[in-house]
Protein backbone atom coordinates (compact mmCIF):
# COMPACT_ATOMS: atom_id res chain seq x y z
CA UNK A 1 0.00 0.00 0.00
CA UNK A 2 1.26 3.58 -0.80
CA UNK A 3 2.14 5.47 1.91
CA UNK A 4 0.95 9.16 2.57
CA UNK A 5 4.32 11.05 3.28
CA UNK A 6 2.87 14.17 4.21
CA UNK A 7 -0.66 16.36 4.08
CA UNK A 8 -0.28 20.02 3.27
CA UNK A 9 -2.59 22.93 3.00
CA UNK A 10 -1.60 26.95 2.31
CA UNK A 11 -3.27 30.02 0.89
CA UNK A 12 -2.15 30.34 -2.78
CA UNK A 13 -1.48 33.53 -3.39
CA UNK A 14 -0.93 34.43 -7.01
CA UNK A 15 1.29 37.61 -6.64
CA UNK A 16 4.14 35.47 -4.39
CA UNK A 17 5.67 34.82 -7.75
CA UNK A 18 5.92 38.33 -8.92
CA UNK A 19 6.96 39.65 -5.44
CA UNK A 20 9.81 36.51 -5.13
CA UNK A 21 11.29 37.41 -8.47
CA UNK A 22 11.14 41.36 -8.25
CA UNK A 23 14.36 42.85 -7.60
CA UNK A 24 15.63 46.79 -7.33
CA UNK A 25 13.03 49.38 -6.76
CA UNK A 26 9.63 46.43 -7.81
CA UNK A 27 10.44 44.88 -4.72
CA UNK A 28 7.72 45.32 -2.50
CA UNK A 29 8.98 45.56 1.13
CA UNK A 30 7.60 42.44 2.52
CA UNK A 31 8.71 40.14 -0.07
CA UNK A 32 11.77 38.60 1.68
CA UNK A 33 10.18 37.84 4.92
CA UNK A 34 7.54 36.26 2.59
CA UNK A 35 10.72 34.46 0.60
CA UNK A 36 11.89 33.22 4.10
CA UNK A 37 8.57 31.76 5.04
CA UNK A 38 8.03 29.69 2.04
CA UNK A 39 11.34 28.39 1.75
CA UNK A 40 10.64 26.94 5.14
CA UNK A 41 7.29 25.88 4.36
CA UNK A 42 9.17 23.97 1.31
CA UNK A 43 11.17 21.98 2.96
CA UNK A 44 8.69 20.60 4.82
CA UNK A 45 7.73 18.96 1.49
CA UNK A 46 10.93 18.15 0.49
CA UNK A 47 11.88 15.84 3.97
CA UNK A 48 8.67 14.03 3.48
CA UNK A 49 10.35 12.91 0.07
CA UNK A 50 6.76 12.60 -1.98
CA UNK A 51 7.28 10.42 -5.36
CA UNK A 52 3.63 11.57 -6.54
CA UNK A 53 1.61 14.82 -4.99
CA UNK A 54 -2.28 14.92 -4.76
CA UNK A 55 -3.20 18.39 -5.71
CA UNK A 56 -6.53 19.88 -4.57
CA UNK A 57 -7.63 23.38 -5.90
CA UNK A 58 -10.36 25.31 -7.65
CA UNK A 59 -10.82 26.57 -11.16
CA UNK A 60 -11.61 29.88 -11.32
CA UNK A 61 -13.43 29.96 -14.62
CA UNK A 62 -10.96 29.17 -16.12
CA UNK A 63 -12.06 25.93 -18.16
CA UNK A 64 -14.61 25.20 -15.98
CA UNK A 65 -17.47 27.24 -16.94
CA UNK A 66 -21.10 27.55 -15.66
CA UNK A 67 -23.07 25.66 -18.95
CA UNK A 68 -21.54 22.51 -17.54
CA UNK A 69 -19.97 22.81 -14.14
CA UNK A 70 -18.76 19.98 -11.48
CA UNK A 71 -18.41 20.18 -7.85
CA UNK A 72 -15.82 18.01 -7.78
CA UNK A 73 -13.14 16.87 -10.70
CA UNK A 74 -10.56 14.53 -10.33
CA UNK A 75 -7.99 15.31 -13.72
CA UNK A 76 -6.95 11.85 -15.52
CA UNK A 77 -3.93 12.77 -18.12
CA UNK A 78 -0.86 12.23 -18.91
CA UNK A 79 0.08 15.85 -18.63
CA UNK A 80 -1.27 19.14 -17.54
CA UNK A 81 -0.33 22.52 -19.16
CA UNK A 82 0.08 25.41 -16.44
CA UNK A 83 -1.50 28.77 -16.17
CA UNK A 84 -3.74 31.11 -18.47
CA UNK A 85 -3.51 34.39 -20.22
CA UNK A 86 -5.38 36.34 -17.84
CA UNK A 87 -2.96 34.83 -15.05
CA UNK A 88 0.08 35.55 -16.96
CA UNK A 89 -1.21 38.96 -17.59
CA UNK A 90 -2.46 40.17 -14.16
CA UNK A 91 0.23 38.39 -12.01
CA UNK A 92 3.13 37.37 -14.37
CA UNK A 93 2.39 33.67 -13.67
CA UNK A 94 4.50 31.08 -16.40
CA UNK A 95 3.52 28.92 -18.72
CA UNK A 96 4.17 25.53 -16.93
CA UNK A 97 3.99 21.91 -17.70
CA UNK A 98 3.20 19.21 -15.06
CA UNK A 99 3.17 15.23 -15.79
CA UNK A 100 0.23 13.35 -14.63
CA UNK A 101 0.03 10.12 -12.76
CA UNK A 102 -2.71 8.28 -14.40
CA UNK A 103 -2.53 4.61 -12.14
CA UNK A 104 -3.54 7.19 -9.50
CA UNK A 105 -6.03 9.15 -10.92
CA UNK A 106 -7.94 5.98 -11.84
CA UNK A 107 -7.92 4.35 -8.45
CA UNK A 108 -9.08 7.66 -7.11
CA UNK A 109 -11.71 7.89 -9.98
CA UNK A 110 -12.78 4.05 -9.50
CA UNK A 111 -12.73 3.76 -5.73
CA UNK A 112 -14.16 7.24 -5.23
CA UNK A 113 -16.81 6.76 -7.31
CA UNK A 114 -17.63 3.08 -5.29
CA UNK A 115 -17.32 5.33 -2.21
CA UNK A 116 -20.38 7.47 -2.92
CA UNK A 117 -18.60 10.47 -4.63
CA UNK A 118 -19.88 10.53 -7.99
CA UNK A 119 -16.72 12.22 -9.42
CA UNK A 120 -16.43 14.04 -12.53
CA UNK A 121 -13.16 13.27 -14.22
CA UNK A 122 -10.80 15.03 -17.28
CA UNK A 123 -8.68 13.89 -19.73
CA UNK A 124 -7.50 17.33 -20.68
CA UNK A 125 -7.50 19.75 -18.00
CA UNK A 126 -5.55 23.16 -17.96
CA UNK A 127 -4.71 24.07 -14.57
CA UNK A 128 -4.85 27.23 -12.86
CA UNK A 129 -3.01 29.09 -10.12
CA UNK A 130 -4.59 27.20 -7.76
CA UNK A 131 -2.77 24.10 -8.44
CA UNK A 132 0.21 25.98 -10.04
CA UNK A 133 1.19 28.38 -6.74
CA UNK A 134 1.35 25.70 -4.39
CA UNK A 135 4.11 24.26 -7.12
CA UNK A 136 5.67 27.16 -7.26
CA UNK A 137 5.88 27.49 -3.52
CA UNK A 138 6.23 24.01 -2.79
CA UNK A 139 8.06 22.47 -5.47
CA UNK A 140 9.35 24.71 -7.88
CA UNK A 141 11.18 22.30 -9.84
CA UNK A 142 7.84 20.89 -10.88
CA UNK A 143 9.37 17.24 -11.29
CA UNK A 144 6.79 15.15 -9.54
CA UNK A 145 3.84 13.65 -11.25
CA UNK A 146 0.47 15.03 -10.13
CA UNK A 147 -3.39 14.25 -9.79
CA UNK A 148 -5.32 17.09 -9.78
CA UNK A 149 -8.76 17.71 -7.65
CA UNK A 150 -10.93 20.31 -8.33
CA UNK A 151 -13.63 21.50 -6.17
CA UNK A 152 -16.23 24.36 -6.70
CA UNK A 153 -15.99 27.04 -4.01
CA UNK A 154 -16.65 29.54 -6.69
CA UNK A 155 -20.38 28.88 -8.44
CA UNK A 156 -23.04 28.49 -6.75
CA UNK A 157 -24.77 25.80 -5.81
CA UNK A 158 -21.99 24.40 -3.90
CA UNK A 159 -21.68 21.30 -2.23
CA UNK A 160 -22.34 21.75 1.56
CA UNK A 161 -18.55 21.87 3.97
CA UNK A 162 -19.45 18.78 5.79
CA UNK A 163 -19.28 17.37 1.86
CA UNK A 164 -15.43 18.95 1.73
CA UNK A 165 -14.66 16.97 4.74
CA UNK A 166 -16.40 13.64 3.69
CA UNK A 167 -13.95 13.97 0.18
CA UNK A 168 -11.12 14.86 2.08
CA UNK A 169 -11.28 11.97 4.40
CA UNK A 170 -12.43 9.76 1.53
CA UNK A 171 -8.94 10.98 -0.43
CA UNK A 172 -6.65 10.28 2.49
CA UNK A 173 -8.20 6.75 2.86
CA UNK A 174 -7.85 5.69 -0.86
CA UNK A 175 -4.19 7.51 -0.77
CA UNK A 176 -3.65 4.78 1.91
CA UNK A 177 -5.12 1.74 0.16
CA UNK A 178 -3.48 2.82 -3.18
CA UNK A 179 -2.26 -0.77 -3.93
CA UNK A 180 1.61 0.97 -4.71
CA UNK A 181 4.80 1.79 -3.20
CA UNK A 182 4.79 5.49 -3.66
CA UNK A 183 4.75 7.96 -1.41
CA UNK A 184 2.14 10.28 -1.63
CA UNK A 185 1.97 14.16 -0.79
CA UNK A 186 -1.83 15.44 -0.52
CA UNK A 187 -1.64 19.07 -0.69
CA UNK A 188 -4.46 21.74 -1.09
CA UNK A 189 -5.04 25.40 -1.27
CA UNK A 190 -7.91 27.48 -0.48
CA UNK A 191 -8.56 31.02 1.00
CA UNK A 192 -9.26 32.73 4.81
CA UNK A 193 -11.31 36.01 3.97
CA UNK A 194 -11.11 36.88 1.20
CA UNK A 195 -12.77 39.47 -0.82
CA UNK A 196 -13.05 39.91 -4.19
CA UNK A 197 -14.26 42.71 -7.01
CA UNK A 198 -16.49 43.82 -3.52
CA UNK A 199 -15.99 46.85 -1.19
CA UNK A 200 -13.62 45.07 1.31
CA UNK A 201 -11.23 44.23 -1.15
CA UNK A 202 -7.67 44.59 -0.91
CA UNK A 203 -7.60 46.22 2.29
CA UNK A 204 -4.12 46.87 4.69
CA UNK A 205 -5.30 43.48 5.77
CA UNK A 206 -7.87 39.96 5.19
CA UNK A 207 -11.49 41.62 5.04
CA UNK A 208 -11.85 39.64 8.32
CA UNK A 209 -9.02 38.72 10.83
CA UNK A 210 -11.68 37.91 13.95
CA UNK A 211 -12.31 35.41 11.24
CA UNK A 212 -8.46 34.61 10.19
CA UNK A 213 -7.37 33.72 13.60
CA UNK A 214 -10.21 31.49 14.44
CA UNK A 215 -9.87 29.62 11.48
CA UNK A 216 -6.19 29.34 11.63
CA UNK A 217 -6.46 27.55 15.25
CA UNK A 218 -9.12 25.53 13.81
CA UNK A 219 -6.99 24.30 10.97
CA UNK A 220 -3.63 23.80 13.07
CA UNK A 221 -5.55 21.98 15.94
CA UNK A 222 -7.69 19.94 13.42
CA UNK A 223 -10.87 21.20 14.80
CA UNK A 224 -13.83 19.93 13.00
CA UNK A 225 -16.39 19.91 14.97
CA UNK A 226 -15.83 24.16 15.80
CA UNK A 227 -14.97 24.91 12.36
CA UNK A 228 -18.36 22.77 10.87
CA UNK A 229 -20.36 24.39 14.30
CA UNK A 230 -19.76 27.93 12.51
CA UNK A 231 -19.70 27.65 9.02
CA UNK A 232 -21.97 27.21 7.23
CA UNK A 233 -22.96 28.19 3.07
CA UNK A 234 -24.38 31.12 4.07
CA UNK A 235 -21.92 32.33 7.07
CA UNK A 236 -18.85 31.90 4.53
CA UNK A 237 -20.30 35.28 2.91
CA UNK A 238 -19.71 36.79 6.17
CA UNK A 239 -16.09 37.37 6.33
CA UNK A 240 -15.58 38.04 2.64
CA UNK A 241 -17.26 37.65 -0.55
CA UNK A 242 -14.55 34.67 -2.28
CA UNK A 243 -14.17 33.23 1.62
CA UNK A 244 -15.83 29.93 0.22
CA UNK A 245 -12.51 28.51 -0.32
CA UNK A 246 -11.97 27.60 3.09
CA UNK A 247 -14.29 24.68 1.99
CA UNK A 248 -11.12 23.81 0.95
CA UNK A 249 -8.82 24.11 4.00
CA UNK A 250 -12.04 22.08 5.52
CA UNK A 251 -11.13 19.09 2.63
CA UNK A 252 -7.49 19.07 3.89
CA UNK A 253 -8.57 19.14 7.67
CA UNK A 254 -10.47 16.21 6.75
CA UNK A 255 -7.08 14.77 5.18
CA UNK A 256 -5.34 15.37 7.78
CA UNK A 257 -7.92 13.69 9.99
CA UNK A 258 -10.07 15.03 13.37
CA UNK A 259 -8.52 16.76 15.79
CA UNK A 260 -5.01 15.82 14.42
CA UNK A 261 -2.43 19.09 15.40
CA UNK A 262 -0.57 19.99 12.48
CA UNK A 263 3.47 19.56 12.39
CA UNK A 264 4.44 22.66 11.41
CA UNK A 265 1.83 25.77 11.00
CA UNK A 266 2.95 29.05 10.45
CA UNK A 267 1.08 32.50 8.83
CA UNK A 268 2.14 35.95 7.54
CA UNK A 269 -0.46 39.08 7.84
CA UNK A 270 -0.22 40.56 3.98
CA UNK A 271 -2.24 43.15 2.53
CA UNK A 272 -5.35 42.09 0.95
CA UNK A 273 -5.74 38.69 2.68
CA UNK A 274 -3.44 36.55 5.45
CA UNK A 275 -1.17 33.58 3.76
CA UNK A 276 -1.65 30.25 6.35
CA UNK A 277 0.72 27.04 6.14
CA UNK A 278 0.30 23.77 7.74
CA UNK A 279 1.59 20.38 7.10
CA UNK A 280 0.81 17.37 9.01
CA UNK A 281 2.55 13.75 9.02
CA UNK A 282 0.78 10.92 9.47
CA UNK A 283 4.04 8.77 9.43
CA UNK A 284 5.28 9.91 12.69
CA UNK A 285 1.59 9.59 14.09
CA UNK A 286 1.01 5.86 13.14
CA UNK B 1 -32.56 38.83 -15.30
CA UNK B 2 -29.78 36.97 -17.07
CA UNK B 3 -27.17 37.18 -14.91
CA UNK B 4 -25.44 33.84 -16.55
CA UNK B 5 -25.23 35.45 -19.48
CA UNK B 6 -23.59 38.85 -18.07
CA UNK B 7 -20.68 35.77 -16.37
CA UNK B 8 -20.64 34.89 -19.84
CA UNK B 9 -19.98 38.33 -21.60
CA UNK B 10 -17.45 38.74 -18.96
CA UNK B 11 -15.88 35.38 -19.23
CA UNK B 12 -15.34 35.51 -22.88
CA UNK B 13 -14.30 38.95 -23.33
CA UNK B 14 -11.26 38.66 -20.14
CA UNK B 15 -9.69 35.38 -21.62
CA UNK B 16 -9.21 36.83 -25.02
CA UNK B 17 -6.39 39.59 -25.38
CA UNK B 18 -7.81 40.65 -28.71
CA UNK B 19 -11.30 41.20 -27.09
CA UNK B 20 -9.61 42.75 -24.45
CA UNK B 21 -8.53 45.43 -26.30
CA UNK B 22 -11.88 45.62 -28.70
CA UNK B 23 -13.63 46.03 -25.28
CA UNK B 24 -11.37 48.57 -23.73
CA UNK B 25 -11.12 51.02 -27.06
CA UNK B 26 -15.29 50.38 -28.21
CA UNK B 27 -17.31 49.05 -25.29
CA UNK B 28 -20.72 49.45 -26.49
CA UNK B 29 -20.07 48.41 -30.35
CA UNK B 30 -18.33 45.33 -28.11
CA UNK B 31 -21.90 44.60 -26.57
CA UNK B 32 -23.24 44.70 -29.40
CA UNK B 33 -21.64 42.64 -31.61
CA UNK B 34 -20.97 40.22 -28.84
CA UNK B 35 -25.51 40.19 -28.12
CA UNK B 36 -26.08 39.31 -31.70
CA UNK B 37 -22.90 36.84 -32.57
CA UNK B 38 -21.88 35.60 -29.50
CA UNK B 39 -23.96 35.24 -26.59
CA UNK B 40 -25.70 32.28 -28.51
CA UNK B 41 -22.72 30.28 -29.17
CA UNK B 42 -22.31 26.99 -26.63
CA UNK B 43 -18.86 26.88 -25.38
CA UNK B 44 -18.27 23.28 -25.91
CA UNK B 45 -20.42 22.89 -28.91
CA UNK B 46 -19.74 23.15 -32.44
CA UNK B 47 -20.95 26.86 -34.01
CA UNK B 48 -23.89 25.43 -35.64
CA UNK B 49 -25.47 24.17 -32.71
CA UNK B 50 -26.15 27.16 -31.22
CA UNK B 51 -28.46 28.08 -28.47
CA UNK B 52 -31.57 30.71 -29.58
CA UNK B 53 -32.71 32.37 -26.30
CA UNK B 54 -30.12 34.56 -24.83
CA UNK B 55 -30.36 38.02 -24.62
CA UNK B 56 -29.29 40.96 -22.15
CA UNK B 57 -32.10 43.05 -20.08
CA UNK B 58 -31.93 46.56 -20.87
CA UNK B 59 -30.59 47.53 -18.03
CA UNK B 60 -27.53 44.57 -18.34
CA UNK B 61 -26.55 45.72 -21.81
CA UNK B 62 -26.55 49.61 -20.42
CA UNK B 63 -24.08 48.13 -17.82
CA UNK B 64 -21.76 46.69 -19.53
CA UNK B 65 -21.67 49.17 -22.54
CA UNK B 66 -20.88 52.25 -19.86
CA UNK B 67 -18.62 49.95 -18.15
CA UNK B 68 -19.80 49.99 -15.27
CA UNK B 69 -18.66 47.71 -11.99
CA UNK B 70 -21.08 48.93 -9.57
CA UNK B 71 -24.20 48.29 -11.68
CA UNK B 72 -22.74 45.05 -12.40
CA UNK B 73 -22.19 44.19 -8.79
CA UNK B 74 -25.76 45.12 -7.86
CA UNK B 75 -27.19 43.16 -10.82
CA UNK B 76 -25.20 39.97 -9.22
CA UNK B 77 -22.67 39.40 -11.88
CA UNK B 78 -20.01 37.45 -10.73
CA UNK B 79 -17.56 39.72 -8.42
CA UNK B 80 -14.61 37.65 -9.73
CA UNK B 81 -15.04 37.75 -13.23
CA UNK B 82 -16.03 41.42 -13.46
CA UNK B 83 -12.67 42.58 -10.90
CA UNK B 84 -10.74 40.39 -13.34
CA UNK B 85 -11.80 42.06 -16.58
CA UNK B 86 -11.56 45.47 -14.83
CA UNK B 87 -8.06 44.97 -14.02
CA UNK B 88 -6.76 44.38 -17.62
CA UNK B 89 -9.13 46.84 -18.47
CA UNK B 90 -8.33 49.95 -16.57
CA UNK B 91 -4.74 48.87 -14.05
CA UNK B 92 -2.68 50.52 -16.72
CA UNK B 93 -4.71 53.96 -16.49
CA UNK B 94 -3.74 54.43 -12.99
CA UNK B 95 0.38 53.69 -12.26
CA UNK B 96 0.59 53.29 -8.45
CA UNK B 97 -0.21 49.64 -7.70
CA UNK B 98 -3.32 48.27 -6.24
CA UNK B 99 -4.54 52.24 -6.91
CA UNK B 100 -7.20 50.81 -9.46
CA UNK B 101 -8.32 48.00 -7.24
CA UNK B 102 -8.78 50.40 -3.67
CA UNK B 103 -10.46 52.97 -6.17
CA UNK B 104 -12.98 49.69 -7.52
CA UNK B 105 -13.97 49.03 -3.74
CA UNK B 106 -14.48 52.45 -2.61
CA UNK B 107 -16.72 52.94 -5.61
CA UNK B 108 -18.85 49.79 -4.04
CA UNK B 109 -18.65 51.52 -0.20
CA UNK B 110 -22.04 51.87 0.16
CA UNK B 111 -22.91 48.04 0.02
CA UNK B 112 -23.29 46.15 3.24
CA UNK B 113 -24.33 42.71 3.31
CA UNK B 114 -26.03 40.60 2.28
CA UNK B 115 -24.45 41.32 -1.39
CA UNK B 116 -26.19 41.01 -4.36
CA UNK B 117 -27.43 37.44 -4.97
CA UNK B 118 -24.92 35.84 -7.83
CA UNK B 119 -26.58 32.26 -8.15
CA UNK B 120 -27.25 31.55 -11.57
Amino acid sequence: MATVAAVIASTHHPFYYRASTATGEDRPPFADEWVAKIDAFRETLTRARPDVLVMVGSDHFHQLWLDNMPQFLVGKAPYYDGNFYNEEREFGLPRMRLAGHEDLSRYLLREGIDAGFDLAFSNELRIDHSITCPIITLRPQADLPIVPVYTNIFAPPMPQPTRFVQLGKTIRALAESWPSHARVAIIGTGHLSLELGGPRQFGPHGPDPQFDRKAVSWIGSGDLASALAEVSLDSLWKPGNATHGFMDFLLMMGVAGENVKADYADSLDLFHTMEAYFTWYPEAAA
Amino acid sequence: MSRYLLDKFLYTIDRDPELVERYRRDPRGTVTWWEAERANVILGSHPAEASTWLAFTDAEREALASQDHVALFELGAHPFLTLTLFIALFERDHPEPLSYQREYAARLAHWTLPHPDIST
